[in-house]
């Protein structure tokens, strides 16, 4: 059937002025193969193995995105959670392993290379340790690598002593990188339910169960999304679900012709798209801006989180239907600092932390871009962080905390990160302590519906 | 690039095909300002290319000039990329924005 003139009208408008765009491909490789007891063989041989097979990751995808004329903002890779791969290696500092990924990553053209990450949901192994040990200067002496530590699951519960640990980890990440408002924090992610496939940032690793190398692809669209509502102003709400279930459709659509073109070229299997619509700072490109285009006067009053629930299912169904394997995240992000109309509700006083904590139950992830007071302690960070895990344990899905306790800075200060990672005003925390239930350590024993066999 | 062994096979991996192998039509969009010259501009660099016009539309919607040809481009003369870059590259020249994508795009969003 021919197209029609208004359908190849409306593709180019979402990519003309509604900001479509495909956020990221990203290469999953394993590095399980690269164990060795020496730190220079092993980083000699995660080299290599990188080189081997993204060498023209960047070149194909180029490629594609000028025959299908829609922006591929984001190369990415993800590997082996380090902790795994380095395990047998005889160092206490895992730091030079992630220059050597973050010298390979510039080497490839990757804005973000994601893997240097342990699995802890349960306990720690010497290798997690050394891993999550190494964070801070690891974060603080790359500019491309990204971190993430689960240290929950609905199997296993929430391991308190690894919230303790990643607590302090940010806390000295922040103060590592004070010049630059505590940057290094935006590149480490404390999961509960990590998911395997993930493609977008920070919090994407290869998981120990993906083939040993796989393309996924992260879509976005935010914008066209809003555009889309824009049009109908007085539908009733079962009408806008149904218009955001097509418009993920089309979207997603988008994602998985990438994912096919970009693994045909490279004779790399294609893994997933992400369906995710993630905002970033450009205007009208937002998550808030859509719940808000619902009927809400600001993003954070109420109601909103009953929109976003909403809004998330729709998007799942709609993009579910487009794609023959979805993974990762897929939902609606909520960062706070990539988001324009987020950053404009904390401004004006419409969206706060226990908000977004609320919001967090229905969406995709979690606590995300959150810059905090830089004198907050270490204990109230832990139950942040606890309090995140829990909402993921309990509801068996993915929650995260990306937070970042920006040095010397307080409420009413900005911090600002640039590109992607965008600004964002410091949002107060509670005052009153967590000191005493952080420093108990243990471990939440797992929810009753983890028993399921 | 050596033979793939069933080893190989079995990771999923293939042989990489070419890029750009077979890009049988195009989709032009123009979007902006109407003015003179504008279809006659494209149309004479894709003659010049062995491009064939298929299909043409003009429109003017929400204010806004919209021209869409679909071309035929398995006969040109030069490679898809060139050919892009040629005819995008008559967009300051026009004052309008003109967009070059393979029709599959198209295809892929609105059909199934």
């Amino acid at each position: 059937m021919a197209l029609e003139f208004k359908e190849i009208l409306e593709t180019i408008k979402m990519v003309q002025m509604q900001n479509l765009d495909i956020r990221t491909v990203t290469m999953g490789i394993s590095l399980r193969d690269c164990a060795h007891p020496d730190i220079d063989v092993f980083c000699q041989k995660i080299e290599k193995k990188i080189l081997h097979y993204a060498h023209n990751l960047k070149e194909v995808v180029e490629q594609v995105e000028k025959e299908i004329g829609i922006p591929i903002v984001n190369k990415r890779i993800s590997v082996t959670p380090i902790a795994i791969a380095a395990e047998a290696v005889e160092v206490e500092d895992y730091t030079p392993i992630a220059q050597t990924l973050d010298k390979v990553a510039h080497q490839v053209g990757v804005d973000f290379l994601g893997g240097f990450s342990a699995l802890v949901q349960k306990g720690f192994t010497r290798g997690d340790l050394r891993l999550i040990n190494s964070l801070p200067k690891a974060l603080a002496s790359t500019k491309r690598v990204c971190a993430s530590v689960n240290v929950a699951s609905t199997k296993a519960g929430i391991n308190m002593d690894a919230v303790k640990l990643l607590s302090e980890v940010v806390k000295e990440t922040a103060e590592l990188t004070k010049e630059e408002d505590g940057i290094g924090c935006a590149k480490l992610v404390v999961f509960c339910n990590a998911q395997e496939d993930n493609p977008f940032m920070a919090g994407a690793f290869h998981g120990v169960s993906e083939p040993e190398v796989v393309i996924n692809v992260g879509v976005s669209g935010p914008g066209v999304v809003r555009a889309v509502l824009e049009k109908h102003p007085e539908v009733s709400i079962s009408e806008i679900a149904e218009l955001i279930k097509q418009t993920a459709f089309k979207i997603t659509r988008m994602g998985e012709m990438v994912g096919c073109l970009v693994s045909e070229r490279l004779g790399i299997p294609f893994g997933i798209v992400d369906l995710s619509l993630a905002p970033t700072p450009a205007p009208g490109d937002s998550i808030a801006n859509i719940l808000e285009e619902i009927g809400l006067e600001r993003c954070g009053t109420h109601g909103t989180t009953a929109c976003l629930a909403m809004l998330n299912d729709a998007v799942k169904k709609g993009g579910s239907m487009a794609a023959s394997n979805v993974g990762g995240l897929s939902g609606a992000f909520i960062p706070v600092s990539e988001d324009a109309g987020m950053i404009a509700a904390v401004e004006v006083g419409a969206l706060t932390l226990d908000k977004l904590e609320a919001m967090t139950c229905v969406c995709s992830v979690g606590l995300d871009m959150i810059a905090i007071p830089g004198d907050t302690p270490m204990e109230t960070i832990g139950g942040i962080i606890a309090d995140e895990m829990a909402i993921g344990m309990i509801n068996t899905k993915t929650t995260a905390v990306r937070i970042i306790p920006a040095p010397g800075k307080k409420v009413g200060d900005k911090v600002e990160f640039g590109g992607l990672l965008g600004h964002a005003p410091i949002m107060p925390v509670h005052q009153f302590s967590s000191a005493k239930f952080i420093h108990r350590g243990g471990r939440i024993p797992a929810p009753i519906h983890a028993l399921r066999n | 690039m050596k033979e793939l062994t069933n080893e190989d096979k079995m990771l999923g991996l293939k042989e990489p095909k070419e890029k750009g192998e077979n890009i049988p039509k195009a989709v032009i969009s123009v979007l902006g300002t109407d003015r003179v010259g504008i279809i006659a501009t494209i149309s004479q660099s894709l003659a010049q290319y062995n491009a064939n016009i298929l299909q043409i539309n003009q429109n003017i919607l929400e204010g806004l000039f919209a021209m869409i040809m679909i071309v035929d481009t398995n006969e040109i003369t030069i490679d898809f990329d060139q050919l892009k870059h040629t005819l995008e590259g008559k967009s300051e020249d026009l004052g309008v924005t003109v967009t070059v994508q393979s029709e599959e795009v198209f295809r892929y969003m609105h059909r199934i």
